[in-house]
């Protein structure tokens, strides 16, 4: 994907990109920290057609949550350069009996030898956590291990 | 202590005034400088509503204002967005000089204003308000469109060549010779340049300076720092408000972008005073007879701008009604043809109405023309493409 960056003296910067199916977006990063998203979609191809304008905070929130399912991509992407290792994302289910449970009560290095390296929570994530780290529900847990301690761990947060 | 119970009323009646003005005009996505300036016009001696308490102090933060408003300026500008633009618009910049400036220097010609008169009537009417436009763009939510970074550009552009001018205007205004103009303005270059040269060098120095976690300590080295520049700048006849923004300049990262965000209220107050002081400066009968010199100046430095936009714009590659907005994007005058008046106003009396009168003409017009035009025909939904879903 190739990102045009314009300078926008005195205001700041867009970022400028068409999407696969053909649709021209734009991000202006304000100086102020504001954002503004843009398309172009009418007959004028030079005017944007304001999307939606977020905080600074907002746009942070926004950029956590497109980019959470990337995380366990990532960690996809890493795995693959090592034989016999994979990672997935486990989902804790509403009904797991792990809900408002600490991490540790799992037990599931102990029982899979499989590591939880972070938990996506909505939009943050929880890198490394640790074993009093409370699960919730709808959390998404990055795993990784062999395929069966994937599986195993799977089970034990599923029930 | 004595406490001027005058001081406070006028001035707190003043301030609310303003506030309620400045409302007015944002709600129509209008600049409240004109607003400032009206104000200004009323409250003078001769006006409707004299408020001879608050006046010493409004003459005393006019002063603070235009120091501040080029701080702001200064602090506004980075190097790497001078050069880029540099780069793609500086035949857009000869052009806006050409198209705008001798305009204002023929006009003064004819009104019998001496070189001195023509040089700052010309500058009047070359600057446009990059105060005004940046705002208008953001809230007409146009800084997406393709058109805007050439206006930005135009805009940046001038705002340099101002650095250069307005110490030569200075110092002919204060009745210096040519060559001490000449001199004046290479001085100002000069300082310019190793404002530059300092800032990307040892901008980290001077940042640590003013720099300070605290954002009160932060405010006052900053506002102390700039004064001592702005008066030394003063009394070498550069003019106070070159030295303030050879300050901005040469703060860079950081500490710029903090330096701004505790500067801008601080701006916005002063810089308010700055424009009533000059609507005090103006008796409102003298505004009458250079009204219709100010309406021909400002309609056809208007066109003359909307032509300036358009060649820029097309120099980027962008269509016909986008090359209209970014013309009729520069129109607005404001804040520097104001500081123009500033410096020259007390020499020449006939400037002062003429300018005031110009600029509230083009400030109102400006911000109205660049809504209407080139805008897109309904404001509501986003047109539907071939094979896209109709909007909801």
């Amino acid at each position: 994907m190739n990102v045009n960056e314009v300078l926008l003296p005195g205001v700041g910067l867009r970022y400028e990109f068409t999407t696969q199916a053909g649709e021209r977006i734009a991000v202006v990063a304000r100086r102020t920290g504001e954002f503004e998203v843009v398309g172009y979609a009418g007959d004028d191809r030079d005017e944007g057609w304001p999307l939606f304008r977020l905080t600074e905070e907002e746009a942070e929130a926004l950029a956590q949550i497109l980019g959470a399912p990337r995380i366990a991509e990532r960690f996809a992407d890493l795995t693959r350069e090592i034989p016999g290792l994979s990672s997935e994302p486990v989902t804790v289910t509403p009904a797991s009996p792990y809900v408002d449970r600490p991490l540790g009560h799992t037990r599931a290095r102990t029982r899979t030898g499989v590591s939880v390296v972070a938990i996506v929570r909505g939009a943050d994530v929880i890198a490394s956590p640790g074993p009093d780290e409370v699960l919730r529900a709808d959390d998404v847990l990055v795993v990784i291990g062999t395929q069966e301690g994937i599986d195993g761990v799977t089970r034990i947060i599923q029930g | 202590m004595h406490v001027s119970i005058a001081l406070l009323l006028e001035l707190g009646l003043i301030l609310a005034a303003l506030g309620l003005l400045g409302a007015l005009a944002r709600g129509m996505t209008l600049s409240p400088i004109p607003l400032y300036l009206l104000a200004g016009l009323m409250l003078g001696e001769r006006g409707v509503l004299p408020a001879p308490a608050a006046g010493e102090f409004v003459q005393a933060a006019a002063s603070i204002g235009i120091v501040l408003l080029l701080l702001a300026l200064g602090l506004e500008f980075s190097l790497a967005e001078f050069s880029t633009s540099m780069r793609h618009h500086l035949p857009s910049a000869g052009v806006d000089l050409l198209a705008n400036a001798v305009p204002g220097a023929l006009a003064g010609w004819m009104l019998g204003l001496d070189g001195v008169g023509m040089l700052a009537l010309a500058g009047a009417t070359y600057s446009s308000s990059s105060g005004i436009i940046a705002r208008l763009l953001g809230d007409l939510r146009r800084l997406g469109n393709r058109e805007t970074p050439s206006v930005l550009s135009v805009l940046v552009l001038e705002d340099f060549a101002m650095a250069a001018y307005l110490p030569v205007l200075a110092v002919l205004a204060s009745g210096g010779t040519w060559w001490q103009a000449v001199l004046g303005a290479l001085v100002a270059v000069g300082a310019v340049v190793s404002a530059f040269a300092a800032s990307s060098r040892w901008g980290h120095h001077i940042g640590r300076l003013v720099a300070h976690p605290d954002n009160e300590q932060l405010m006052l080295r900053m506002l102390g720092l700039t004064m001592v520049v702005a008066a030394l700048a003063e009394f070498v006849h550069a003019s106070a408000a070159v030295g303030a923004f050879l300050v901005g300049l040469t703060l860079t990262g950081q500490t710029a972008e903090r330096a701004r965000a505790v500067i801008t209220p601080l701006r916005d107050l002063f810089a308010a005073m700055f424009f009533v002081a000059i609507g005090l400066s103006v008796a409102p009968a003298g505004l009458l007879p250079v009204l219709p010199a100010a309406l021909a100046l400002a309609l056809v430095t208007g066109l003359t701008k909307v032509l300036t936009g358009r060649y820029a714009a097309a120099r980027d590659g962008v269509g016909r009604r986008g090359r209209l907005r970014a013309g009729a994007a520069l129109i607005a005058r404001g804040e520097f043809s104001i500081v123009i008046v500033g410096l020259a106003g007390p020499h020449l009396p006939t400037l002062a109405p003429l300018v005031a009168a110009y600029v509230l003409v083009l400030a109102i017009a400006g911000p109205l023309i660049t809504r209407f035009v080139g805008a897109r025909p309904t404001a509501k939904s986003p047109p539907s493409r071939a094979g896209s879903r109709p909007p909801a």
